[in-house]
């Protein structure tokens, strides 16, 4: 809001906004003076407040779309931090590999969150969300394909049979050369 | 999983900078493990007082060591233990300085040095023929002439230079076809005599002069009636011998040059006498011992050589040599049983009706009958003659008594173990007093107190010490009950004497000991042996207020078709519970993997005609043997005749009526070729093995899938050559081949032939592997080779998808008669040592990496990685066989001092090592058993799952509570700070 604020206000430091844009009589305490007509006055007024929200609502989507667009930086470092810590497994790379993962995770997460300054009925929010969701899931494919070149996902046979108990043999036979 | 399991795992390893040597610091000498060391039994005693500030006696035993022990404590000054096959002969006290030993058969003659049982000299001597052995050192010497010790052996009578071990002369008499019987010096005479016979019907006697071994005189006389080789010397000039219907005592005088003897029947000495009458080769001085069926003789020879009578002893009794008091006196100890009590008796050899000393002593009932007594006087401050006596009893053990008591006691029949068993200690109650635990919460503050100073290096030398002090003696670990981890058990041993001892794991103290009725010498059992001991009852569940037994198994005598016998023991409270005695024979015993309702486990004892015996015998374990009958079988050995038998029951016995017997049948047999094949060694899975999985991740995560089957055997063969001793045969003549073979269909899965190699094999079977060792005769070194066994018809499950579901028949029982594809992969390497014995570590769900335990030729045990015997090494693995951990492949097995189990130590004689798991996953119990005893705790791959022992737990509290604090300060702070902050 407080960046709103200095769109509209252009160098004003304050403004107090006199223009009552209620239309419902009932509302106020106090009646119309006599004479006064409220339809005149929303008329002249209008123009100036469409033009406002119309500028509002294009800095909300701009922004949307910037909001959006930042998990691609983000991919991108963590791409050149990945390639940095190398295939081995150890601490530093594990780190990496699971802030990778985490990260994507929790963003998904408050993706309403995120978008919700610029909530808006004008303001067309899906495009740049499936934008960011896509971005994020991006970041969480690479963390996944990193798990897999380090070799933490079950993807292979042994990592599935590598617990599997002897199987148990029908016959039992005993003896040998005989006790001395 | 477990891939990423291991990946994490190594990642840990590396960063606990773990080697592969798990080795021990200093400090931690004694905190797991135990060393006993023993003798064994005693055979000949000599006693050494010169000097009254050495109280020793050296004793030689038949495990073939000789010892010189400290007479006011029974402990060991010096030892040694000679090979198994130098067996002593004869063993002296020469000039006062050495110990004289002759050993090997009469072959070889040493000298030690009596202080510190340095070796002196050692001479080699040569005979021909086998004959008596005698050891002669003279008692009186003079100091102008040389100081000879007499030795005859091999027909041959020798004497050797008591200085420097040169042999002086050698007179063969062998080769006039004299058996030997007696040699003595004669001191006044200055010559040696020896007597024997010829064709054992003439009489010779031979006068020897000691300087140069030339014949001064040579008198004979016949004795048409024949002579036994039953000889025993009553003075310089008197031997005692028995005709050769051993019913007419002959007393044969020598002196002046003449011989002359005399008759007297047995039967006028004892008149109910019957059987075979044996003479005691004790040395009495004037008397001799006689043996019969029911009585210990003694007699007196008089004057003329004629015998009288002295006494006739009903009970077990035991006889010692005469000692001299003075030049004149001499006495005899008389040791005797009466009433559960012992009497040892001294009497004065000229006068028999007086007693110099009567003691009774009370002696525990465990330690049976004394079998040998050497008695030594000293003068005691009133001039009187004080005796001490050195007593052998039954069950081996070794007492000194001295003024009507017991001075000390040393259990050496544990020198003589055969086998071992492990059992549960009792389930710790509840109930412990308020007081004892606030005493033990005190200590154990202090004692953590003092640890933490010890870690802070805070710790003064005194605490250094007392710090090692509490670690060492830990009542922690000597305690009654089962512990969390199960480092706490019963080790129930048999020993060669026929007595079980229960051993704590804790600090290896005897915790009971019982001298087996049933392995007693009886009427019923002439000659019995144990051979195995077993987990008879092992109670868990339902039966846990039951204590545990176990099975002991002998035999009734040496042969294979001798009867056997049978003998449960209680493992807690050492009873003999119940005793089969006399039963069939026993060949071999086959534990079944099936318990009745008691929890008593079912054995099969097979008996020499291959028929097998359903133990117990109770309904319930039939019912249960029948519903399985048609799944077992049984195999036997024969490796005389090169065969291998498989049989299976054909039903109950046909020629009695037992129902618990069962008839074999024969079912396939492998037989070897005899004139290129001898079978040398086989070898199992141990029963209780347990294997954690069957499949094997490898490099670039993928899979193999052992072989696991209980029922393999290995079989190692050599050329009919090549089974002598090493050299005996050319690297042409000689091969090895091994076996794999599959114990209910009889198939042979692998077969290799090792050329230019032979015996002796020592081999270890476990999981879908085995480990023989060997000797190459080309490259002149002992080998070891791995033969890992992987399924192949398995091979084929490689489909994630299948696994994740589920759909696949991995964990199916499997018949062998479905004759799986198998493929062997084998790999060998040079091995320095040789080898007495050869095991593996056992843990408790079979997780934890092996490690192979090798009993070497320095009775020592080394731990050797098993990764090191992989046959997948490679001279330069991958990257990723690298990850796996596969160590490069090298020629030779390296052996890394500190991965010596037994660091500093040594198991004398070493024969056995028995593994037994821990509770605790990471660890195993190693108890190494020889002339002496050894246990101790290993970690094949590091105490991954618990905490180690000198864990500083005050170090932890003191850490979080400081942590509180801060927490508590800084928040106490922060409010402040803030408080300010709103004022301002």
């Amino acid at each position: 809001m407080e960046k709103g604020k200095g769109v509209m206000g252009a160098g004003r430091r304050w403004a107090v906004d006199f223009t009552d844009n209620s239309t419902s009589p009932a509302s106020r305490d106090v009646p119309d003076p006599l004479g006064f007509s409220r339809a005149s006055l929303d008329q002249d007024d209008s123009a100036v407040s469409r033009q406002k929200k119309d500028a509002e609502a294009n800095w909300k989507s701009q922004k949307a779309w910037e909001v959006a667009q930042a998990p691609f930086k983000n991919l991108m470092m963590m791409g050149f931090m990945m390639w940095m810590s190398g295939s081995t497994v150890h601490l530093f790379s594990i780190g990496i590999t699971f802030s990778a993962l985490w990260q994507p995770l929790s963003a998904l997460q408050g993706v309403g969150k995120v978008f919700e300054p610029y909530k808006d009925n004008k303001v067309e929010l899906l495009v740049p969300k499936l934008l960011y969701i896509a971005l994020n899931l991006g970041g969480l494919a690479l963390g996944v394909w990193k798990l897999n070149t380090l070799g933490l996902l079950p993807t292979h046979a042994s990592d599935w049979v590598s617990s599997l108990p002897p199987a148990q043999e029908v016959e039992y036979s005993g003896g040998g050369i005989p006790l001395h | 999983m477990a891939a990423i399991g291991t990946r994490v795992l190594s990642v840990l390893l590396f960063l606990s900078l773990s080697n592969l040597a798990s080795s021990l610091y200093e400090d931690q000498v004694g905190l797991m493990d135990w060393h006993q060391k023993y003798i064994g039994k005693v055979k000949h005693a000599v006693f050494h007082t010169q000097k009254a500030g050495r109280k020793r006696v050296v004793v030689s035993t038949e495990q073939n060591v000789i010892a010189s022990l400290d007479l006011r404590h029974g402990d060991i000054y010096w030892r040694h233990v000679l090979g198994a096959d130098d067996a002593i002969d004869g063993i002296d006290i020469a000039l006062g300085k050495y110990v004289i030993t002759l050993s090997s058969g009469g072959s070889i003659l040493r000298a030690w040095n009596l202080p510190d049982g340095q070796l002196v000299w050692e001479s080699i001597l040569k005979g021909s023929n086998p004959s008596k052995i005698m050891l002669i050192v003279p008692t009186s010497f003079r100091v102008d002439r040389e100081n000879l010790i007499f030795a005859f052996a091999g027909g041959c009578l020798h004497a050797v230079s008591s200085i420097d071990g040169e042999i002086i002369w050698r007179k063969d008499f062998a080769a006039k076809s004299l058996e030997v019987q007696q040699v003595i010096q004669a001191p006044a005479e200055e010559t040696v005599r020896v007597l024997g016979y010829v064709e054992s019907s003439q009489f010779h006697a031979y006068e020897i002069n000691p300087r140069k071994g030339d014949e001064i005189k040579h008198v004979n006389v016949d004795f048409p009636g024949g002579l036994s080789a039953d000889t025993v010397l009553v003075s310089d000039d008197v031997l005692v011998a028995l005709d050769a219907t051993r019913s007419v005592l002959l007393t044969i005088l020598f002196q002046d040059g003449e011989i002359n003897f005399r008759k007297t029947q047995i039967l006028s000495l004892v008149d109910d006498s019957h059987g075979v009458v044996e003479i005691l080769p004790c040395k009495l001085a004037d008397m001799f011992a006689l043996k019969t069926n029911k009585f210990l003789v003694l007699a007196k020879v008089m004057d003329g050589g004629v015998v009288e009578l002295v006494e006739k002893i009903k009970e077990a009794a035991a006889l010692s040599d005469a000692v001299s008091l003075s030049e004149s006196q001499q006495a005899i100890a008389l040791a005797r049983h009466e009433n559960q009590k012992l009497h040892i008796i001294i009497k004065p050899v000229h006068d028999w009706n007086i007693d110099l000393l009567k003691e009774t002593i009370k002696i525990d009932n465990q330690r049976g009958l004394v079998h040998k007594v050497f008695i030594n006087n000293y003068v005691r401050t009133d001039r009187s003659y004080g005796f001490r006596a050195l007593i052998v009893m039954e069950d081996h053990s070794l007492l000194l008594i001295q003024q009507g008591e017991i001075v000390w006691c040393r259990e050496d029949g544990l020198a003589s173990v055969i086998d071992v068993t492990t059992s549960e200690l009792p389930v710790e109650k509840d109930g412990v007093s308020v007081s004892k635990v606030e005493q033990s919460l005190f200590e154990w503050l202090k004692g953590h107190i003092l640890k933490l100073k010890g870690t802070l290096m805070l710790a003064s030398p005194e605490d250094v010490a007392a710090i090692q002090n509490m670690r060492l003696k830990s009542s922690e670990k000597s305690k009654m009950t089962r512990d969390h981890n199960g480092f706490r058990k019963l080790l129930i041993v048999l020993t060669g004497s026929g007595k079980v001892f229960a051993l704590h794991t804790g600090d290896g103290r005897i915790v009971w000991s019982l001298l087996v009725q049933s392995l007693r010498k009886s009427e019923k059992c002439d000659y019995p042996t144990g051979l195995r001991i077993y987990p008879w009852q092992v109670p868990h569940h339902h039966a846990m207020d039951e204590n545990p037994s176990v099975l002991v198994v002998g035999r009734c005598g040496p042969s294979d078709d001798a009867p056997g016998l049978l003998s449960f023991i209680d493992a807690y409270k050492g009873e003999e519970l119940d005793s089969l005695v006399p039963i069939h024979s026993i060949v071999q015993v086959i534990p079944l993997p099936f318990t009745d309702s008691t929890e008593q486990r079912l054995h099969l004892l097979v008996d020499a005609n291959q028929r097998a015996h359903l133990y117990p015998r109770s309904p319930k374990a039939l019912t249960i043997f029948r519903s399985e009958i048609s799944n077992i079988y049984w195999y036997s050995v024969e490796a005389d005749n090169g065969i291998i038998r498989g049989h299976v029951s054909k039903g109950s016995c046909s020629h009695d009526e037992d129902e618990y017997c069962f008839d074999p049948k024969d079912l396939w047999s492998v037989v070897l070729p005899a004139e290129s094949e001898k079978i040398v060694a086989s070898e199992t899975h141990k029963i209780n093995e347990v294997v954690h999985t069957q499949a094997k991740a490898i490099a670039d995560q993928d899979v193999m899938y052992k072989y696991i089957s209980k029922n393999l055997l290995f079989l190692a063969t050599t050329a009919p050559k090549g089974s002598g001793e090493i050299g005996s045969a050319t690297p042409e003549e000689s091969w090895l081949v091994v076996y794999l073979i599959d114990t209910i269909t009889g198939r042979i899965l692998h077969r290799m032939t090792h050329q230019g190699s032979q015996a002796p094999v020592h081999a270890v079977f476990s999981e879908n592997w085995v480990v023989y060792h060997y000797f190459n005769l080309r490259a002149h070194r002992y080998e070891m080779s791995v033969v890992e066994i992987y399924d192949q018809s398995r091979a084929d499950n490689k489909d994630v998808l299948k696994l994740v579901v589920g759909k696949h028949n991995l964990t199916s029982p499997v018949s062998l008669y479905s004759r799986p594809e198998v493929t062997a992969k084998s790999q060998s390497y040079f091995f320095t040592h040789s080898v007495k014995a050869i095991t593996v570590t056992s843990t408790a769900k079979g997780i934890t990496s092996k490690q192979l335990l090798i009993g070497t030729i320095g009775d020592q045990v080394l731990a050797l990685d098993k990764r090191y015997l992989d046959p997948r090494r490679t001279v330069n693995p991958t990257q990723a066989e690298k990850e796996e951990g596969m160590i490069p492949l090298t020629d030779s097995l390296p052996i890394i001092p500190q991965s010596y189990v037994t660091h500093a130590l040594k198991v004398e004689g070493l024969r056995g090592i028995v593994t037994v798991p821990a509770k605790l996953e990471s660890t195993t119990l190693v108890f190494t058993y020889g002339v002496d005893l050894f246990f101790t705790r290993l970690a094949p791959s590091r105490t991954y799952d618990s905490l180690t022992e000198d864990f500083s737990y005050a170090l932890l509290l003191i850490t979080i509570a400081a942590l509180i604090v801060a927490i508590f300060v800084t928040w106490i702070w922060s409010e402040r700070k803030d408080l300010q902050e709103k004022w301002r």
